[in-house]
């Protein structure tokens, strides 16, 4: 059942992702472009996602755990740290470079062309030196 | 402006955020791509694997969806490089570009704790301190990357 909830939840976000244009590198960068052509279609993709994910959260969590597991697991950190901020910035810096964040890259697999498959080998050699990088110093 | 896309863009969004909710309300999880499908390829958690092949099976099925309903319903902005030619855009640069790209975007969302979906759809949503810090944090190193990329380096091009 976790399986299935789990698809329709992949597919829905692929669906997301192709309607809205986000598996075109072309409209991602053209919106990161402030100072060419811009384009606004990704602020529309991010604004109708967090709102209505907003209200969704708020319904779901009404209840008192998921319905087919036994409890929300949500981060509960509110630090920020240098890794967090660190992060976030060499991933800005990639998806300036490229256009894909991870979940179109991995949605556009069925138009699966060579410089995508690098960077998919190569987001995945990332995340397992990241594993490898010592974890955070306790403050 | 070009409100057909935008429109898209907003259906789109709203598709994406009802995914979101979808997998909190029936499993409790967050949907964040990084977090899913890198904990499935880097660690393989026993028990806890299933659902990260599941969900990026959807991911890869949905797009395939959009093709098979036929055309209009994609939104790349030039040619496609599907058989439709309308839903999945072509890359952006070559492959030593993407290698760069995708090694920064690994190491980045596996120290940063997140990506796009993650930090965005789901953590802004959550009103996450550490989301709206992670989100402005990439958002603005990503538009300064294009504008280094396309204005300084690329005389406006």
């Amino acid at each position: 059942m976790r399986f299935l909830m789990a698809y329709i939840a992949g597919l829905l976000f692929g669906l997301g992702l192709a309607v809205s244009g986000m598996t075109d590198p072309a409209r991602v960068l053209g919106f990161l472009d402030l100072f060419g052509a811009w384009d606004p279609t990704l602020i529309f993709v991010l604004g109708g996602a967090v709102v209505t994910n907003f209200f969704g959260y708020r319904l779901a969590m009404r209840r008192p755990n998921p319905l087919f597991a036994g409890a929300f697991q949500v981060p509960t950190r509110r630090d920020l740290d240098g890794r967090l901020i660190g992060g976030a910035a060499l991933f800005g810096i990639g998806w300036g470079l490229s256009g894909y964040c991870p979940g179109p890259a991995f949605a556009s697999v069925v138009g699966l062309t060579t410089p995508l498959a690098a960077m998919l080998i190569a987001m995945i050699v990332g995340w397992f030196l990241a594993r490898a990088l010592p974890p955070a110093r306790l403050t | 402006m070009d409100w057909s896309s935008s429109l898209q863009g907003l259906a789109g969004g709203v598709l994406i955020g009802l995914s979101a909710t979808w997998l909190m309300v029936t499993i409790g999880r967050i949907a964040g791509v990084s977090g899913i499908i890198g904990t499935l390829v880097t660690a393989r958690p026993k028990g806890d694997s299933a659902w990260r092949l599941a969900f990026l099976l959807g991911l890869i099925c949905g797009p395939v969806v959009v093709m098979l309903l036929g055309r209009g319903l994609g939104n790349v902005a030039g040619a496609g490089v599907d058989v439709t030619g309308e839903v999945i855009g072509e890359p952006a640069g070559g492959v030593a570009l993407m290698l760069v790209a995708g090694l920064l975007v690994g190491v980045g969302t596996g120290i940063g704790s997140g990506c796009t979906s993650g930090h965005g759809v789901c953590g802004l949503a959550r009103l996450s301190p550490r989301s709206m810090v992670a989100t402005l944090t990439f958002l603005v190193a990503a538009i300064v990357t294009v504008f280094v990329v396309r204005h300084l380096i690329g005389g406006g091009a």
